[in-house]
């Protein structure tokens, strides 16, 4: 071995602990669910692509895949809807109020996700706080459900991920530079338009970084799923968890965890690469 | 020029008392101005000097503090910024990186809402008139520092503004290309008779481009005068060490039109002091105003020489009075018949004792003023 190569491998040695837990904790698991997914039965009898003709050929499989991803996809327009008032409040305040703002959006990320689920239960919930102040304000005759409903879980999943559509909008405006609004001004734009033409264009990157975070977060979120949406939303995860769990049938499951990291996968390629494509100019957050 | 300009002329600009504090620091003082329309003017100081605020309060993105902003005659302090129809140039053009050439241009004109037809045909005469038509579809990442400067222009101008404001318009670009830039600009601003604001801490610059300077130091303006003005007969010790390069030289008043120079000799103004005898003062003698002569001449300035820098039309000299003053001596390369040594002992003589300026020595020194020239 040449005095070269021994350098290269010496360099490459801090490498080997991550490379190490990477195989063992993410490329064997994920082999072992390729193969189980290739059995016939929940007995392993045999190879075959039956699960994924089985997936593919049920409408309410592909009805749970749809929702799954459309859920994400609400959240994550959600967020963003919420996320660029408060960036715009961000960049606009002072040193005291960006701290204060900053330490609000981390809040939920230091909290466990099962704490956050929980309090969005006792807010939702038949005795909750929005029932109990409803009704005591007379604005509702009877209670109103909000728990195990779709836009609850909407709802409470905006909340959780707003930090990570926050955190990448503030960043890409913050490094936007001033004059570019004050230009746009100066050239007679209303803000309506300088947000439009200007801001949104230029900060599309990282709005684009936050949608996908959310949207995979959201898509794959068991815990507040499963707790907010209750047993009557059926999603993925959950689909995935009964399947195995319940029904023993490891087989399908591995198949529907797997359909469903492509499918999560394929669309944050897609989104990545088409707006790569059509930001001309911008640079990446 | 073929092409039919519009007939817009420039807004008459008038600053009326104005001062700005943030919080306790003052940025602004008794603020006073009045532009005519059509010309162009340079507000000249070091950094902090309040230039910024001033250009800010104009363009309205800041309100002063107090007194009046009229353009024409009527107050605008309430009218916002995208109602001023003002163009600006920004230091660093600013350009909207999404949008091409062509669409930087069209930016002001789509807010107004023109129609395309009118849009693409004002475009297309600013492209031409910055001499960038064949550039409209690029990007302005793909373009130089220069032609980003021509379109900032183009945009700026492409409104019809009764004002142009640039913020250190040249400082990004190659000290080669600045000069270009500067005439090419000027002109531009001149053919469209437009008045124009133009800040600056490049004394070169201000002297280059406008048709008066405006002096701003701590917050004060010093002098307004043309750029001739301010370099013949400067205001003050600050000003005279700040546009262009001066020998400051410490004296004291003897008779009503005679000086003695800490230097060495007795000098001849020529004219009155006005200042009592026994005043300490500082005259200040640009260096083309001095040459070498003989030790005999009266009113001779012995130095021993430092050093000769060769600045291609010009050749400089420095020397070291007796007092310890740094002296520089600026002659046409041509002109220079004897090349002093460093090391020997050469004595200076002033040409025209008339274009001598005189202080009275400030009380802090006056090498606290001559280095906020630098």
């Amino acid at each position: 071995m040449s005095r070269a190569d021994t350098t290269a491998s010496r360099q490459l040695l801090p490498v080997v602990p991550l490379a190490a837990l990477f195989f063992a904790a993410f490329v064997l698991p994920l082999a072992a669910l390729v193969l189980v997914s290739l059995f016939r039965d929940p007995q392993f009898t045999g190879l075959s692509l039956v699960q994924y003709v089985r997936f593919l050929s049920d409408p309410f499989s592909l009805k749970v895949l749809s929702d799954t991803l459309w859920l994400g996809a609400e959240v994550a327009f959600a967020t963003l809807i919420l996320a660029y008032p408060l960036a715009l409040v961000y960049v606009a305040s002072g040193q005291f109020m960006r701290t204060l703002i900053t330490f609000l959006i981390m809040l939920p990320l230091l909290t466990s996700t099962v704490v956050r689920t929980f309090a969005w239960i006792v807010i939702l919930g038949r005795d909750g706080i929005v029932n109990s102040a409803m009704l005591s304000l007379g604005f509702w005759q009877a209670p109103t459900r909000l728990l195990y409903t779709w836009e609850g879980m909407v709802l409470a999943l905006t909340q959780i991920q707003l930090p990570l559509m926050a955190l990448p909008v503030i960043n890409s405006l913050l490094r936007l530079d001033g004059n570019l609004t004050r230009a746009a001004e100066g050239l007679g734009a209303s803000r309506a338009r300088i947000f439009i033409t200007i801001i949104l264009p230029l900060t599309l990157p990282g709005a684009i970084a936050g949608w996908l975070l959310v949207f995979a977060a959201g898509a794959t979120a068991f815990i507040t799923q499963t707790l907010v949406g209750g047993g009557r939303i059926i999603l993925m995860p959950s689909y995935i968890y009964q399947q195995a769990v319940g029904v023993q049938d490891w087989p399908f499951a591995a198949a529907l965890s797997l359909i469903f990291t492509l499918a999560v996968t394929g669309i944050v390629l897609a989104i990545g690469a088409l707006s790569r494509r059509f930001m001309r100019g911008v640079d990446a957050a | 020029m073929e092409l039919t300009l519009s007939d817009v002329r420039g807004h008459s600009l008038d600053l009326k008392g104005i001062g700005h504090a943030f919080g306790a620091t003052v940025a602004l003082d008794e603020i006073e101005l009045a532009v005519a329309a059509g010309e162009l003017i340079a507000l000249l100081g070091p950094s902090g000097c309040g230039k910024t605020t001033m250009l800010q309060i104009i363009a309205g993105f800041l309100r002063p503090s107090k007194g009046e902003v009229r353009f024409d005659g009527a107050r605008v302090e309430h009218i916002p910024a995208n109602r001023r129809r003002i163009g600006m140039v920004f230091q660093n053009y600013a350009l909207f990186p999404h949008l091409t050439v062509f669409e930087n241009v069209a930016y002001g004109l789509r807010a107004r809402k023109r129609p395309n037809a009118e849009v693409a045909a004002k475009v297309e005469q600013m492209l031409e008139l910055a001499q960038m038509a064949q550039f409209a579809r690029r990007l302005p990442g793909e373009l130089s520092g220069g032609q980003q400067q021509r379109v900032a222009l183009a945009r700026a101008l492409a409104i019809d503004p009764g004002l142009v404001l640039l913020d250190e318009p040249f400082s990004a670009l190659d000290k080669n290309l600045r000069l270009d830039m500067q005439i090419e600009i000027k002109s531009l601003l001149k053919t469209f008779g437009v008045t124009s604001i133009i800040v600056t801490h490049d004394q070169e610059e201000a002297l280059s481009m406008a048709d008066r300077i405006v002096v701003l130091n701590k917050g004060r303006i010093e002098q307004i005068d043309s750029p001739d003005a301010l370099y013949d007969r400067p205001a003050s010790l600050f000003i005279s060490s700040f546009i262009g390069h001066t020998n400051l030289l410490r004296g004291t008043v003897t008779e009503t039109d005679r000086v003695l120079l800490e230097a060495g000799p007795e000098i001849d103004l020529g004219r009155s002091a006005q200042r009592r005898r026994g005043t300490p003062v500082t005259i200040s003698v640009r260096p083309e105003n001095i040459v070498f002569g003989a030790a005999d001449r009266p009113g001779a300035i012995p130095v021993t020489i430092r050093a000769t820098v060769p600045l291609g039309a010009v050749s400089v000299t420095e020397g070291l009075t007796t007092s310890g003053e740094a002296v520089k001596i600026s002659q046409a390369r041509a002109a220079t018949t004897t090349q002093a040594q460093a090391g020997e002992t050469a004595w200076l003589a002033i040409t025209d004792t008339s274009r001598i300026s005189i202080f009275s020595t400030p009380a802090d020194g006056v090498q606290d003023h001559q280095q906020r020239s630098v």
